[in-house]
């Protein structure tokens, strides 16, 4: 489980190793390779190909032609990882895949929007 | 262990069809995905229904399952009667592929666990870690697969960056190749200025690979606590601040909280509620920060005695030319 630790607390149980230091966040200037993203989605690089050339994915370098020069940052690895999942456990073909991304992101600004107007009207 | 009735997880009677059992699998899967689902609880009867499938769509196991009877009912305590197995035979096709979830104990007690793949794909609660999808067979040099895991954290965090010791489950094969699960604690040192739903990645974190293969990587996704009083969009963070009617007329300077402490700011006078105010930059630190925005809400205050309802009175005396509903083109 997932504790708090404040820097400098002692007695508490120590892990079996040291803190971590080299986390990386995977943003626009950490953003990984076609073949680091293929590894870390575990699929070959050709099905990534295939998901940028479905409009499914946007690599930050959106005018890049060559697939080497493509790098994903985090957002993308979000919509990748959702995208396979869907296509295994519902058997939606990848034009489904992007309709159902398209319309969860609808959803997702939709359900903001209508917090914040919760919480302006009920102030909760 | 409790019994588990497939047939009533997945809505179907005992002697439905083949395309009757698939039917249901994908109406019910589309339903819980936990990707598109807001029902609660999802996550959970979509493993439960992904268990039930398992089963019902393989005809070897399904005739098996239904040799334990009909007598069993959800949740009674099961025990496998001796040999209930006896002359078959499970081939193993249609595992492996896609993602097997985590079965239950009644279902390992009747299938086994050979094929337990040991990939999660949501990652479980907070730490679980998952192996990326099996891959058999041996090659030479192979990089390790990643591991995946999801942390939550809170938004302040993200202002100072923080410490987390996570717990990963991690999947080990010994030479006969059983699966067995080991426990890796790892102290995670969240960079400051992550935002939701972002990855982060430590390097050589992941599954050890093979030969001369280097290990693969573990990524953690980033996800926030919902807070009590803020709302996190991207970098931005927004506040609902509650003023007085006066303070909102009158223009006034009120003290904020903000993630880094309580900063004093100056309402401007006759705002209405609605109005935004920005502290830039004070949203989530970074290269680029987000900005701050306070969302003013006018609050009455109670009219629960003579006095204050007197003053109300007053108002409305003060103020009758005051149509609130003008827009509506009513009359008051």
């Amino acid at each position: 489980m997932t504790e708090r630790k404040p820097p400098g607390m002692s007695g508490e149980k120590p892990a079996d190793s040291r803190t971590e230091r080299n986390a990386i966040i995977i943003d626009e200037q950490h953003a990984l390779t076609l073949a680091e993203f293929s590894h870390a989605c575990a699929v070959q690089t050709g099905y990534i190909i295939e998901l940028v050339d479905e409009g499914l994915l946007t690599p930050e370098s959106e005018e890049e032609r060559e697939p080497h020069l493509w790098r994903f940052a985090s957002d993308q690895m979000r919509r990748a990882r959702v995208a396979l999942r869907l296509q295994n456990d519902l058997g939606i073909n990848l034009a489904g895949v992007a309709l159902a991304l398209q319309l969860l992101d609808e959803i997702e600004t939709l359900q903001q929007r209508l917090n914040t107007i919760d919480v302006m009207m009920n102030g909760e | 262990m409790e019994y588990k009735d497939y047939y009533k997880i997945m809505g179907v009677a005992r002697d439905a069809s083949q395309d009757d059992i698939k039917r249901a699998y994908r109406k019910l899967a589309r339903k819980y995905h936990p990707d598109v689902s807001k029902e609660p609880q999802a996550e959970a009867r979509f493993k439960e229904l992904g268990e039930a499938y398992e089963v019902l769509k393989d005809p070897e196991k399904r005739v098996a399952y239904d040799q334990l009877g009909t007598n069993w009912k959800a949740n009674q305590e099961f025990r496998p009667p001796p040999d209930w197995n006896a002359g078959f035979e499970f081939s193993e096709r249609g595992f492996g592929g896609g993602d097997a979830s985590q079965y239950s104990d009644f279902f390992e007690s009747l299938f086994g666990r050979s094929f337990r793949s040991g990939y999660d794909a949501y990652g479980g609660a907070a730490g679980n870690a998952s192996g990326g999808r099996g891959r058999g067979g041996a090659s030479f040099h192979a990089p390790g697969e990643d591991h995946y895991a999801k942390i939550m954290i809170d938004l302040e965090d993200s202002y100072t960056g923080a410490t987390r010791t996570i717990t990963l489950q991690v999947p080990e094969v010994d030479v006969q190749g059983h699966v067995s699960t080991r426990e890796h604690r790892l102290n995670v040192a969240i960079p400051r200025g992550i935002r939701p739903k972002q990855y982060i990645r430590l390097a050589g974190q992941g599954a050890p690979g093979r030969g001369q293969g280097k290990r693969g990587d573990l990524y953690l996704e980033i996800e926030f606590r919902q807070h009590s009083h803020y709302r996190v969009d991207g970098s931005d963070v927004y506040l609902d601040l509650p003023v007085a009617p006066w303070e909102a007329a009158l223009g006034a300077t009120v003290k904020v909280p903000t993630p880094e402490g309580i900063v004093e700011l100056k309402i401007p006078a006759e705002s209405a509620t609605g109005r935004k105010l920005r502290l830039k930059g004070r949203g989530i630190p970074g290269k680029t920060p987000g900005d701050f925005y306070v969302v003013l809400r006018i609050v009455p205050p109670p009219a629960n005695d003579e006095a204050a309802k007197a003053f109300y009175r007053g108002m409305a005396e003060q103020f009758k030319s005051f149509n609130p509903r003008a827009r509506l083109g009513v009359q008051t």
